[in-house]
């Protein structure tokens, strides 16, 4: 659903304007190299083949996928007796053609949207294309990249990670609308109903969007695989059979790797530390739905205290503190921090213990051709 | 295809709102919005004038009122989410047919009712006085990125090819007896998606081609160079500044 006018106050609004031209800005750099030549010459493929050519093959493509998201929304998928509902294509469209391509691609759907059809304010554009176009896309992606990196490296990997990130990116995005009504809407429903009701609703509308999404980037998948822009870097290399075994086609053409994943990394660093140190003082405290049925059957009497009950963090405040916002939003911040520290460190190790073995298969292969 | 190149929204007509160069209306139309959000919600009698300000363009335009406010269908979610904050919000209560409504639940409604159909209202009024193409060249005028402008235009352009292509997609599943009433049709319609996109894209790849076989090397050149003189932007100017007169007239310190 779109933001109307008037429903986000001016300058929350004015703000999320300029938030979504950068954004809109860094795509339009990023875009000219998902769909311009140089990235496509790795990968397999009738469209690799006209690198050289530079940016301007951008236009007509997003062009024509942005027309793809713009038809895909109108096709409607039969939820039960008489309901359906329709893809929302923030997860699609970033797997599909890349991230930036993806933003750039639902903010034009957006604009013309907002400017034909009256669908979502003028004044509320920014918070539109930030809402829907950005946060799902980049949520999306990153969780998408993150996972194929972990999982194995299969077809059916794609498949899972795709409904993940569709499955997380809806209600994402309806944490950061909540976000900014937080900050400047302009009614009074208080911000805890908004976001119980936001997020419960989205996390049915997840669950639809991951099981399409995921279907189809499944079709592409089987009849394209090159045009799958996150599942690039799974294709097998070309090898060509010479005088009886495999050689590598081209030695250089390692599989093309997705533009720098750092930018993407801070946007998703920045929002988790936003999300749990903002948000998070905004949460309800009643306890959750698991606590409350153990507290209503009573099971809970026999639950003795974690064994990290009296550390610093426990029920996620800080001791010593006693304003429970801030306390609780401190708790959020440390808690990604340490969560972040523990998984770089379980990332670093892996990825020595990778380059080690490497190293000693070269050794190897030193000592034998010596 | 039959309308040519113009679109469904767009109302075909020669008044004096039809003949301002685009830019100008676009300007317009978002400076009018700004200054009905800015506006307190409690002065109930400036979105009144606001009201009557977009009528008189509607009868300055010719744009008769039931074609506008037909297309103003696009605002009933938003209507229901406000009929529902009267119950939502917590605070003072008031009786109203023996049903207990929250006061400030009450202004809010007010508040998102006025000043989205009064936004809807403008955008509706815009695109049916101004071409779609016309729309584009007034967007890349106020400095949108051009590269932008082409996306938006070439999505504009093959918008009803790719939407008859699904059609067509459809048709055949339907005269293959295949009708979608629950979940487990999703595969077929998703598999119809999947092949939508390969179609787009591919054809992308081949309208970029033929693009390239004719001379585009990545700007569109400008045939129709719209300049507005400084009596059409005065002209244009009359609806926001009225408007802030209004809102001038009803500031309350």
């Amino acid at each position: 659903m779109h933001v109307p006018d008037g429903f986000i106050d001016l300058p929350v609004s004015a703000a999320a304007g300029v938030a979504a031209a950068a954004a809109v800005a860094v795509s339009l750099r990023g875009a000219r190299r998902e769909l311009g030549g140089t990235t496509h010459a790795g990968s397999s493929g009738s469209n690799g083949n006209y690198g050289g050519y530079g940016g301007e093959q951008t236009a007509p493509l997003a062009g024509l996928v942005a027309a793809f998201i713009f038809a895909v929304q109108m096709l409607n998928f039969p939820v039960a007796a008489g309901t359906s509902g329709h893809l929302l294509g923030g997860a699609l469209a970033a797997i599909l053609v890349g991230p930036y391509t993806g933003v750039l691609c639902i903010s034009v759907v957006l604009l013309l949207q907002g400017v034909l059809f009256a669908d979502g304010g003028l004044t509320a554009l920014g918070v539109n294309i930030l809402v829907m176009g950005v946060v799902t896309t980049v949520v999306a992606y990153t969780l998408f990249r993150v996972l194929v990196r972990v999982l194995p490296r299969k077809r059916r990997s794609v498949t899972v990670a795709t409904f993940l990130a569709a499955l997380v990116s809806v209600p994402a995005s309806a944490i950061a609308f909540t976000l900014l009504y937080a900050i400047g809407g302009t009614t009074d429903v208080p911000v805890g109903t908004v976001l119980g009701a936001m997020t419960g609703v989205h996390v049915l509308i997840g669950v639809g969007e991951a099981v399409i999404t995921a279907l189809t980037v499944g079709t592409v998948l089987a009849v394209r695989p090159d045009l799958v822009h996150g599942a690039r870097g799974l294709s097998a290399p070309l090898k060509l059979k010479v005088d009886g075994e495999l050689v590598d086609a081209s030695p250089d053409a390692v599989p093309a790797s997705a533009a720098s994943p750092r930018p993407v990394l801070l946007a998703g660093l920045v929002i988790s530390l936003v999300l749990a140190g903002f948000v998070s003082s905004y949460a309800s405290a009643d306890p959750d739905g698991l606590e409350r049925v153990a507290a209503d059957k009573g099971i809970d009497t026999a639950v003795a205290d974690h064994a990290s009950a009296d550390s610093p963090l426990a029920d996620y405040g800080i001791s010593g503190l006693d304003d429970a916002r801030v306390s609780g939003g401190l708790a959020g911040v440390i808690g990604v921090g340490a969560t972040l520290a523990a998984g770089t460190g379980v990332f670093l190790v892996v990825r020595r213990r990778r380059l080690d073995t490497d190293k000693a298969g070269e050794a190897g292969e030193e000592s034998v051709r010596a | 295809m039959s309308t040519g190149h113009a679109h469904k929204l767009y109302r075909h007509g020669r008044s004096p709102v039809h003949l301002l160069p685009p830019h100008c209306k676009i300007a317009a139309a978002l400076c009018f919005v700004l200054v009905v959000v800015s506006t307190p919600r409690e002065a109930v009698w400036a979105f009144g004038l606001y009201a009557l300000l977009l009528a008189a363009v509607a009868a300055a335009a010719r744009v008769p009122a039931g074609f506008v406010l037909r297309r103003m269908v696009i605002e009933v979610p938003f209507v229901a989410f406000a009929l529902l904050m009267p119950f939502l919000v917590p605070g003072e209560r008031t009786e109203w047919l023996g049903i207990s409504l929250s006061v400030p639940g009450l202004w809010g409604a007010w508040n998102i009712l006025a000043k989205g159909t009064l936004g809807v209202a403008t955008s509706v009024l815009l695109a049916s006085t101004t071409e779609l193409r016309s729309l584009l060249l007034g967007l890349q005028r106020l400095r949108l990125p051009p590269l932008m402008v082409q996306i938006a235009s070439f999505m504009v352009r093959y918008g009803d090819v790719i939407a008859d292509e699904m059609r067509r997609m459809s048709i055949a599943r339907r005269s293959r007896g295949f009708e979608a009433r629950s979940v487990r049709h999703w595969g077929v319609l998703a598999k119809s998606a999947g092949a939508l996109f390969i179609r787009s894209y591919e054809r992308g790849e081949r309208v970029h081609l033929a693009m390239v076989s004719r001379g585009y090397t990545g700007t569109m050149p400008v045939i129709d160079e719209v300049a507005a003189s400084r009596r059409q932007w005065a002209y244009a100017a009359v609806l926001p500044f009225s408007a802030l007169a209004v809102r001038l007239l009803g500031w309350s310190p």
